[in-house]
């Protein structure tokens, strides 16, 4: 038996199997230790699959050697072998960062649990993306899910409110994940199967109100998890409340995976054939997607609370990637795919920083950033670089991003929409740069409680997040991996949903 | 070797090399300042090689990499940007000596910081100046307006804090809410973004030409940098800078920035005969000039030295954008002597106002009445930056306004003849009254006293003037205003390719 062959069944099953051993772990440095290796193991893993992928094409595996459609697939092609290079590698840099932040968030006796359940939440992730099922899609997602409530959870040592912010989101994710399965199951009495390329061909010419529904369903099902704006209540307390280390890998994952869930349905599954698609993305994603652009990152502006500033940005952002979706063209997925990318380099690398800030100060209120290019100033920098980043200047990823989207626009015709991303783009100038003029020109606080002494976060946190802010300017400057592949994979996907 | 190309490239790298060595040097001032002054230097020759090189007829480039598919990051000279270069690295050799005195003299903080921001800011300007593209020019753009945030907001007290906000904030917002939705449609209309002789859109006219007019709005107003109004107001407020950086900075480096890319796009991105033939123009001509009128106006009432040096920049740089927008021959000459001669009398009249406030703290023009009789050299350049401004041979801000007047003529805008005759005037009047009120009338406080008496004499073996570090720098370039008067010639005749001749 090949390794080559088994390739794809590896990112799952790795952490799938070996995540539960992380319990029976010595509480302490031992759970951390193991769940930073499994997580490397497993972007090993990643990694020469999108080479493997890149190379010879598709990738189909069989699980059990059940040949689809009975069976279950999981098919790699380029669009979600980066995404999960893209959720393995965060889960790599976080894994590492999460040791001290988490030893000050989190109890000792729960250590194990934490990274348990961090690995399974990182698994489902790379199962939902990694599947060529739709049923097996819902499975992971809420395998993904129900982890990500116990991991907000855990919040609650340090802000009782992350209870409630878990339970509001297991509601709402629930209710997303219910709509989901029920869309699938009218797909299903349509079709009579459940494998996404079967379902394409299966679909193909069929028109009935059983599919319109199952696609309505699964279209709200989905902007429910990735918090598709008005859809979106339940993340900006998630994000805050969770541990730090946590927020820092959901906010560079999980939306950017049902992002990719979206585009696979969107293109993969129904494809331009289904005559509701064409509507869904005049009249539910570009004005969802603007709608979001504007609003949240308007609401991000007067947030006092600095993690939520980051949360509402995220809700901002995920308009930016509606957007290019909704255009329809290989330059407008491309350009989504590659903000999926950027975004998740770019916000995993800001909610790291403010994890710092947390550690020395305490607090994730926007005081405490007080003067911290003082007593911080590797933090800071990080933060003011991925922040510029997230604002799209020249040199960073954000800027390759906005490009990207722009042409996209211009090349469309929506030159309207070109204007209204910059427009929104600034709106994040208006709230990096609070941030930016209280860490650079404010004084450090001298009394009260957010005084902090000077001293930087440790090697530990340090190291990981200026990886991810150097990704923030080599990806900036050098697109042949992230904007090739995503040309690639927007190629594919438009390809089999029989554009043009 | 160093070939006109590889010096291109090391124009923009040896300036962060210097960043780093003065950022190791941090203890050691004089050697910090040694560095600077060697990084200068070094610089100066290169951007003169490149000169020469363009002046050969050669149009040197070089290739970094591509950032995305058919978007490099390429350089490559042109008269206007050899000219813009040797203009950049010159004067800022000239200002890191002053800088030295400045800093010194008035013992601030943070030096450090101020001399690594000025290197990153220096390679940005010579980026700006060589670029071979929009994409490579909007780069750099922004790095030029991040790289002086630091030096706008050096005082760090809550003054500093509101002047940076609105520097970067109308800077920015710009540049990134016009400046760039406007290179991409010039992209997606075009598919390059290469600055070629003729105009890029002059070559998709069926495209391009129903939103010549638009496209034109979003550059003339996306280059904040330019001031033209009402984006100016960045420029006022960077004044809470320490005076070197307005000296360099806002009198050349950044502003000149704008004006320039306002050229060069006028020029190798529309063409000046697209704006011709679709009068696209006229109505940023009459922009510019309202520009020209009305911030003269307002630095007129404008008591502190620095503020009214900032009006009028903001003035003197519509001069520029005046002449791109005339869209003739001669126009755009007038806007590229401009760049030049404005540099040298703008920068020699900050340079004054800073060897004043270090001499005797005063900023405000109403309290140095008197002055000129103790700082006879300072205001003795003064006069003549100013005369140059005001455009009196035989100095060299007499041509840009020749040639500007030729430019109108042929344009059939008399009407922008009188206005740039009018600005004039009002120059007269608000810039020569500094030195006239400094060298004739009486201080404030022995006004009463004195009262008719005509005022003293200069005491020539008492003065206190500047600090040397302070006071050599604004009689070279005064010096240099006066001997670039005689240069025209030769300046016309390197620029001639530009108007599609020589």
């Amino acid at each position: 038996m090949n390794m080559i062959a088994q390739l794809p069944v590896l990112p799952v099953i790795v952490p799938l199997v070996l995540a539960p051993i992380t319990l029976l772990l010595p509480k302490g440095r031992a759970p951390h230790l193991y769940a930073t290796f499994v997580s490397w193991a497993t972007f090993a893993a990643c990694i020469f699959l999108l080479r493997e992928v890149a190379e010879a094409g598709v990738l189909s595996y069989h699980l059990g050697d059940w040949a689809p459609p009975l069976g279950i697939e999981y098919r790699v092609d380029l669009a979600n072998a980066l995404v999960l290079v893209l959720v393995s590698g965060i889960a790599a840099v976080v894994f590492p960062f999460a040791y001290r932040s988490v030893q000050l968030e989190i109890d000792k006796h729960q250590s194990p649990f934490f990274y348990g359940a961090l690995l399974i939440c990182m698994t489902g992730l790379l199962g939902v993306t990694i599947t060529g099922d739709a049923f097996n899609v819902f499975v992971f997602l809420e395998i993904s899910s129900l982890s990500t409530y116990a991991l907000i959870a855990m919040g609650a040592r340090r802000d009782r409110r992350a209870l409630t912010a878990s339970f509001n989101y297991l509601v709402m994710g629930t209710i997303g994940a219910t709509f989901f399965v029920i869309g699938i199951g009218l797909l299903y009495q349509a079709t009579g199967t459940l494998n996404m390329a079967d379902l394409h061909d299966r679909l193909a010419g069929q028109n009935s109100r059983v599919i319109d529904a199952g696609f309505a369903f699964i279209l709200v099902g989905i902007g429910l998890k990735l918090a598709m704006f008005p859809m979106h209540l339940w993340l900006p307390n998630a994000y805050t409340y969770a541990p730090s280390a946590v927020s820092a890998f959901l906010a560079a994952t999980a939306t950017k995976v049902a992002v990719y869930v979206l585009i696979r349905f969107l293109f993969t599954v129904f494809g331009f054939d289904f005559a509701f698609l064409g509507a869904a993305f005049t009249w539910v994603l570009l004005p969802l997607g603007l709608a979001g652009m504007f609003v949240a990152s308007l609401v991000a502006v007067f947030q006092e609370d600095v993690k939520r500033m980051l949360a509402y940005s995220s809700v901002g952002q995920i308009g930016y990637m509606l957007l290019g979706l909704s255009f329809a063209t290989v330059e407008g997925v491309s350009a989504s795919l590659v903000h999926v990318v950027n975004h998740a380099l770019m916000k995993g690398a800001l909610f790291m920083a403010v994890a710092c800030v947390v550690l020395r100060a305490g607090s994730h209120s926007i005081h405490a950033f007080a003067g911290l290019s003082k007593r911080m100033p590797y933090t800071t920098w990080a933060f003011l670089i991925s922040g510029l980043s997230l604002i799209g200047v020249p040199l960073t990823v954000g800027f390759v991003s906005k490009w990207y989207l722009l042409t996209a626009a211009f090349a469309a015709g929506h030159w309207y929409a070109g204007f209204l991303i910059v427009a929104s783009s600034l709106i994040a100038l208006l709230y990096i740069g609070r941030v930016a003029e209280v860490m650079l020109l404010r004084e450090p606080a001298t009394e009260g409680k957010y005084v902090i002494a000077k001293q930087d976060a440790p090697l530990s946190m340090l190291i990981p997040m200026w990886i991810l802010v150097a990704a923030n300017i080599y990806f900036g400057v050098n697109t042949d991996l992230t904007g090739d592949l995503a040309r690639r994979a927007a190629e594919a996907l438009m390809l089999t949903a029989g554009a043009g | 070797m160093i070939t006109p190309g590889n010096a291109i490239a090391f124009t923009i790298a040896l300036p962060l090399v210097g960043c780093l060595i003065i950022w190791l040097l941090d203890k050691k001032p004089n050697l910090r300042e040694a560095a600077t002054l060697a990084t200068g230097w070094l610089l100066l020759i290169l951007s003169v090689i490149v000169f020469m090189a363009v002046g050969e007829g050669h149009r040197p480039g070089y290739q970094f990499f591509e950032v995305i598919d058919g978007l490099p990051l390429a350089f490559r000279a042109e008269p206007l940007g050899a000219m813009f270069g040797v203009i950049a690295s010159g004067l800022w050799l000239v200002n890191s000596v002053y800088s030295i005195g400045y800093m010194r003299g008035g013992n601030e903080k943070h030096q450090t910081r101020f001399y690594m921001s000025f290197a990153v800011a220096i390679s940005a300007a010579m980026g700006v100046a060589y670029s071979a593209n929009l994409f490579t020019l909007f780069i750099f753009y922004e790095v030029l307006t991040l790289s002086t945030f630091p030096l706008v907001t050096h005082k760090g007290d809550a003054n500093a804090a509101r002047g940076g906000r609105v520097y970067l904030g109308v800077l920015m917002a710009t540049s990134i809410g016009l400046l760039l939705p406007a290179i991409v449609w010039t992209y997606a209309i075009t598919e390059t973004t290469d600055f070629t002789v003729g105009g890029i859109l002059a070559m998709h006219v069926d495209a391009a030409g129903p939103i010549v007019g638009v496209l034109l709005g979003l550059y003339a107003f996306g280059i904040g940098k330019a001031a033209l109004m009402p984006m100016h107001p960045w420029l006022p407020n960077a004044m809470v800078a320490p005076t070197p950086v307005s000296a360099f900075l806002h009198a050349v480096a950044v502003v000149k920035a704008g004006v320039f890319s306002i050229l060069k796009i006028v020029v190798y991105i529309f063409g000046i005969d697209l704006l011709k033939d679709t009068g696209a123009s006229i109505p940023f001509m009459w922009i510019a000039a309202i520009s020209i009128l009305l911030a003269s106006a307002i630095a007129m009432h404008k008591d502190n030295l620095k503020a009214r040096l900032a009006y009028s920049t903001v003035s003197q740089l519509s001069y520029v954008t005046l002449g791109a927008m005339l869209a003739t021959s001669m126009g755009v000459m007038g806007g590229a002597t401009q760049i030049a001669a404005h540099a040298l009398g703008k920068m020699t009249l900050f340079m004054c106002a800073g060897a004043i406030y270090v001499a005797h703290h005063k900023t405000l023009i109403s309290e140095m009445r008197g002055l000129g009789r103790k700082m006879p050299w300072t205001f003795g350049a003064f006069f003549i930056g100013a005369m140059s401004i005001i455009g009196l041979p035989p100095l060299a801000g007499s041509w840009p306004k020749f040639f500007l007047m030729l430019g109108a003529a042929d344009a059939g805008q008399l009407a922008i003849i009188i206005i740039l005759m009018i600005s004039s005037i009002m120059n007269v009047v608000y810039l020569l009254s500094i030195p006239v009120q400094a060298f004739y009338m009486n201080p404030a406080e022995e006004g009463e006293k004195a009262q008719g008496a005509g005022g003293k004499g200069i005491d020539w073996g008492n003065l206190s003037e500047a600090p040397i570090l302070c006071l050599a720098p604004p009689l070279f370039t005064a010096a240099g205003a006066f001997v670039l008067f005689f240069l025209a010639d030769d300046l016309h005749t390197y620029l001639l390719p530009l108007i599609g001749g020589g």
